[in-house]
């Protein structure tokens, strides 16, 4: 594989995190309980669909093959999308968003800090942007694990229960194959099993001051990365590029 | 091709840096920091601005805004977006700063570090009282929270710190 095509594809995995995940904060817009979450969710499914475009539009000049960052979103198929499983698991209760997106988080912070100092500066200057936005989510996501964990009973349970079943989709987080070799070899992008300590460091600690107890499941759920997605991410797609679908070539 | 005198891309740029923040109207985008540099390149005025968040739906806005000001100038030019170095508040003039207390909106305190930051106070921009508490930390735009008074009772927007 070519560098280009390499850097081309990692940045495409990490744009299709950003925008499925967008995708599934977005469904939750005017659904929410109260009104400052609503308004929490929006803001944060905001920041995953403006990282996404960055990294989209970057792909397409990478890509040099005229595709830019509305291409890269709304014409390519569920097999083509390189996101990790966890993302796009369903909102579920507050709970399980909840749960989904600290795991997102925990991830995200040290990932963006790591390419903050890529050898690619266009790469890096986008993470240095979003690792920013990264910290505040996680500072939002750890309040609501902790809120839930540490309260009522059925809150308590709820909590357990999301986390047990987010857990084996985050694995796929740190799946690696040649293209994250290549491009950490080239000091461009990073070896997400690198990030792993990091990440079980921020659970471990949030997962105490929730007064929950860390997933016992050892099953991993892997594969997001080369296309191999759970059941939910057809009906996702389905329902974020139908406009586009419909009116292909449409602009106003 | 027409080649600007130093004078010209002053003028220029002064022109520039008055347009209005769209969603902060009363903050313009040299107030903001997001207008980074107004430079000549190879006979073309190149705009360079840098976004607050990665998704704000401004930029659209202020590049399309930009453009317009170029276009009224009888201008060659082309607006850039750059990420690195990331925005931060740090770049708000404090002229920016007391503009926005005037309009009622908290500005952001200046970071010293991670740590310290909480120790200082969002101050109310009705009645200057320190006593004030967080109401939601994301609110009616991506750059800002939601707090609310303790002392007058009045709820306000505070711009984060980024």
């Amino acid at each position: 594989m070519s560098a280009n095509l390499n850097l081309f594809t990692y940045l495409l995995r990490l744009a299709d995190d950003n925008m499925v995940l967008s995708q599934r904060l977005g469904e939750l817009v005017s659904w929410m309980p109260e009104l400052e979450e609503d308004i929490a969710i929006a803001n944060l499914s905001l920041d995953h669909l403006g990282q996404a475009t960055s990294l989209y539009a970057y792909a397409g000049t990478i890509e040099a093959a005229g595709r830019n960052e509305d291409a890269l979103a709304l014409t390519r198929s569920e097999r083509e999308f390189m996101n990790a499983v966890l993302v796009e698991q369903p909102n579920g209760n507050f709970a399980d968003t909840i749960a989904r997106q600290f795991l997102v988080d925990a991830y995200q912070v040290p990932l963006y800090q790591a390419l903050s100092s890529s050898t690619d500066q266009t790469l890096g200057g986008i993470a240095q942007k979003a690792e920013k936005e990264a910290r505040y989510h996680l500072e939002y996501s750890s309040t609501w694990l902790v809120r839930l964990g540490d309260g009522t009973d059925l809150s308590h349970d709820r909590a357990q229960s999301a986390l047990d079943r987010m857990w084996p989709f985050a694995a796929d987080l740190f799946a690696t194959d040649d293209v994250e070799a290549a491009v950490a070899a080239a000091g461009m992008g990073v070896d997400p099993t690198t990030l792993r300590d990091s990440f079980d460091s921020t659970v471990a600690r949030v997962v105490e001051l929730a007064t929950l107890r860390m997933p016992t499941d050892t099953y991993e759920r892997t594969g997001g990365r080369t296309g191999m997605h759970t059941e939910h991410l057809g009906h996702l797609l389905a329902e974020m590029q139908s406009l586009h679908q419909a009116h292909l070539g449409a602009t106003w | 091709m027409v080649t600007m005198s130093t004078m010209d891309l002053d003028a220029l740029r002064a022109k520039i840096a008055e347009i209005p923040d769209p969603e902060v109207p009363v903050l313009t985008i040299e107030d903001l920091g997001v207008l980074r540099r107004v430079e000549e390149r190879n006979g073309n005025v190149v705009v360079t601005i840098t976004p607050t968040y990665s998704g704000c739906p401004a930029m659209h806005h202020i590049e399309q805004s930009i453009r317009t000001a170029l276009n009224d100038a009888g201008v060659e030019g082309d607006v850039e977006t750059v990420f690195s170095p990331a925005w931060t508040t740090e770049w708000m003039s404090d002229e920016g700063k007391a503009k926005l207390r005037d309009y009622g909106i908290a500005p952001p305190r200046h970071i010293e570090s991670a740590v310290s930051i909480t120790n200082v106070p969002v101050r109310c921009p009705q009645c200057n009282s320190a006593r004030t508490e967080v109401i939601s930390t994301f609110g009616s735009t991506a750059c800002k929270s939601l707090w609310r008074c303790l002392d007058c009772l009045e709820p306000f927007d505070h711009f984060k710190e980024l």
